[in-house]
């Protein structure tokens, strides 16, 4: 949305003018954020009040500006971005502004640019020509890149809490204890991913092997197979233990179903990724018949889209994994667009990694065993963060029951 | 006893329309335009004001509209800035007739349309001004910053009653004399809230500008055509004192218009 700012000064309480323009902003499809206000304490004393004015397009918003300055509206000069080139590839210019994963909007000339995608810990490269500022990685900046310098002509949109609805993000937001009650949680959850489903935004699970581990597999199988998983990121591990399961009901030599350890169990390990190496790769096994089961099957059957990004420790690893930390990273920015909700279940770093590429309007849940986990997690400065401390086995079990029971 | 400022109609015509009631192809008829204005003076003299005249000057008919000379205040003079090229050049030979009598002259920053008397009216503590087809709203910010007093600003919807004083009228017993639809639903709750005893004016009294009445302690001079309304004020405990002002309504003025308080209020606050 498009704003100016605009200040009212005078007797504008006792003259019902600054209700009017309040007024006037909302019925001509405008909102508005009073950001500095003044009462005068004395009956001569005037009022003062700075007021963000939004407006749904550019000339919807200079309509409303033209009504209110008959009220006496004044509209506050506001400043253009500074740039500055970048001095080599690859190098921001010193004094870059560094983005947050809020909407942000540079003021260019006469005009405002809403900074695509929400990024954080990019700098803003600006294209005149093309009127466009883009949040932008080190790797993406060439030399000569116009980049925002200093914090003149940036407005950033704070996530505001909604104050019609509560949800549990809202509710529980930022507060990690294992003493929730954890059944109240999972039941909001479960009616958010429904929520999400209806209005068409998608869900993303973020999990570490330990969803295999912890024999929650199954219960996660079933959140795909009924549509309320539609991007899986994770790593090597979960897809290595998970087809190891499927194909030889162990996951890392130990039995899953007795849990004891297999003989030879370690060989399963590695025969699993022997075997998709061998077919060509996950969606190659599928196709051939050799995979019938397990996450990465149904992810495979039910057309879920996935991206495995590899590390130091990785086996194998499967032809699927991206050994590129850079090209992971740009993999899984392509895929986020249309997230609303994010699961991060068992995994430190990589749930850090697609944080950081999530604008804050997404909604993220963190669930580990570790509270250290849970807190740095939900502890990124968004509203909209729940943590749960718990074992993922009986998270998921509870989650995909109340999906279920609540079709 | 009030002094009172007004400017013979000597150079009176409709020879521009600048508001919904002028047409020049309905012109004044210039002896009816004398009598009636002497009829105001003389009406005014027998109830005991003090008049001072400002010689009229050629080419600015409305120059007798005195009520948009300024605002008076104890001795200080706002000047008005008119939004009309048209009546711009009265201002000067007003602001020079008031220094010259001794008074303060503080002019507003010129980019604030503000029209003196004829917006800007004293009802109880404070001074009610009208905004939108005349005066600017910076501009009562100004005068209050000037005065040091409350300014309530009301918005002015009705372009037949495009000053203050030709919808509104306050009265010496702290209530007013009002037309509610010239003003928008803001204005109409401002009002109500800080006057108290409002007489409402109906729509046909208030077409033939009988809000726009010069108020001496009891008596009020207001143009003939308002019976309701006087028979209220007379309940209230006013005397009326009727006069035709049909030539002047031709260009949207009346009784209040013709004439300026000098001051309006001893005192602001």
């Amino acid at each position: 949305m498009l704003s100016e700012t605009i200040e009212l000064r005078g007797h504008i309480i006792d003259s019902l003018i600054l209700p009017k323009v309040l007024d006037e902003i909302i019925t001509h499809g405008g909102s508005f954020k009073i950001t500095e206000i003044k009462i005068g304490e004395n009956r001569a004393d005037q009022s003062f009040a700075r007021i963000e004015v939004r407006g749904p397009s550019a000339a919807a918003l200079d309509d409303l500006i033209l009504r209110l300055r008959q009220h006496g509206a004044e509209v506050v000069e506001k400043k253009s971005v500074q740039l500055a080139a970048a001095p080599a590839d690859g190098v921001f210019p010193q004094e870059f502004y560094t983005t947050t994963n809020q909407q942000t909007f540079v003021r260019l000339d006469d005009g405002e640019i809403e900074v695509q995608p929400a990024l954080m810990d990019c700098a803003i490269v600006v294209d005149r020509t093309a009127r466009k500022a883009t949040a932008t990685k080190f790797c993406g900046v060439k030399k000569g890149m116009e980049i925002v310098v200093g914090h003149k002509g940036i407005r950033v949109i704070p996530q505001q809490r909604s104050i019609s609805r509560k949800d549990a993000f809202e509710f529980m937001a930022g507060n990690v204890s294992i003493e929730k009650p954890k059944s109240v949680v999972i039941r909001e959850i479960a009616r958010e991913f429904k929520r999400a489903r209806e209005e068409k935004g998608k869900i993303l699970v973020v999990a570490g092997p330990a969803v295999v581990h912890t024999g929650a597999a199954e219960h996660l199988e079933k959140l795909i197979e009924q549509g309320y998983v539609n991007l899986l990121f994770t790593g090597n591990g979960l897809a290595v233990h998970d087809i190891e399961n499927a194909l030889y009901g162990t996951s890392l030599g130990v039995q899953l179903e007795e849990g004891e350890v297999a003989e030879k169990g370690r060989e399963n390990y590695m025969r699993a990724i022997n075997v998709i190496r061998g077919a060509g790769g996950i969606r190659a096994a599928v196709a051939s018949g050799l995979l019938t089961s397990g996450i990465m099957y149904t992810c495979v059957k039910h057309g879920v889209d996935f991206v495995l990004a590899g590390s130091i420790r990785d086996d194998g690893p499967l032809p699927d994994v991206i050994t590129d930390a850079l090209n992971a990273q740009e993999a899984m920015q392509a895929k986020i667009g249309g997230v609303t909700i994010a699961l991060m279940m068992g995994t430190m770093l990589h749930s850090i990694a697609v944080a950081n590429l999530l604008p804050a309007t997404v909604k993220m849940l963190c669930v580990d065993i570790n509270p250290g986990v849970v807190a740095k997690l939900a502890d990124r400065g968004t509203f909209q963060a729940v943590g749960l401390v718990t074992d993922l086995e009986p998270f998921l079990r509870e989650l995909a029951g109340c999906i279920e029971s609540d079709r | 006893m009030r002094k009172l400022l007004l400017c013979a109609p000597d150079h009176y015509g409709i020879e521009y329309e600048i508001n919904p009631w002028m047409s020049r192809a309905r012109g004044a008829d210039t002896p009816v335009v004398q009598a009636q204005w002497r009829g105001l003076h003389a009406k005014l003299l027998s109830l005991g004001c003090e008049i001072d005249l400002i010689p009229p000057q050629p080419k600015l008919p409305d120059m007798v509209f005195t009520a948009n000379a300024g605002l008076t205040v104890g001795r200080r003079f706002i000047p008005s800035n008119f939004r009309h090229k048209e009546r711009a050049g009265e201002a000067p030979f007003f602001a020079e007739w008031m220094e010259q009598r001794g008074y303060e002259v503080v002019w507003l920053p010129p980019d604030q349309f503000f029209e003196g008397e004829g917006d800007a009216l004293f009802a109880g503590d404070a001074l009610f001004c009208g905004y939108k087809f005349r005066s600017d709203v910076s501009a009562h910010r100004t005068v209050g910053e000037i005065l040091n007093c409350l300014v309530i600003s009301v918005e002015l919807v009705d372009p037949r009653f495009y000053h203050l004083d030709t919808c509104f009228c306050p009265l010496t017993d702290g209530g007013a004399v009002w037309f509610p639809a010239a003003f928008d639903e803001y204005g109409q709750r401002t009002i109500r809230d800080h006057v108290p005893n409002l007489i409402e004016v109906v729509e046909d009294e208030a077409a033939h500008f009988s809000c726009n009445a010069v108020v001496l302690e009891r008596e009020i001079v207001l143009p003939e055509g308002a019976p309701k309304l006087v028979k209220s004020l007379g309940e209230r405990g006013f005397n009326c004192h009727p006069l035709p002002m049909t030539e002047f309504l031709k260009a949207g003025g009346a009784c209040k218009c013709l004439t300026m308080f000098m001051p309006q209020r001893e005192t602001a606050a």
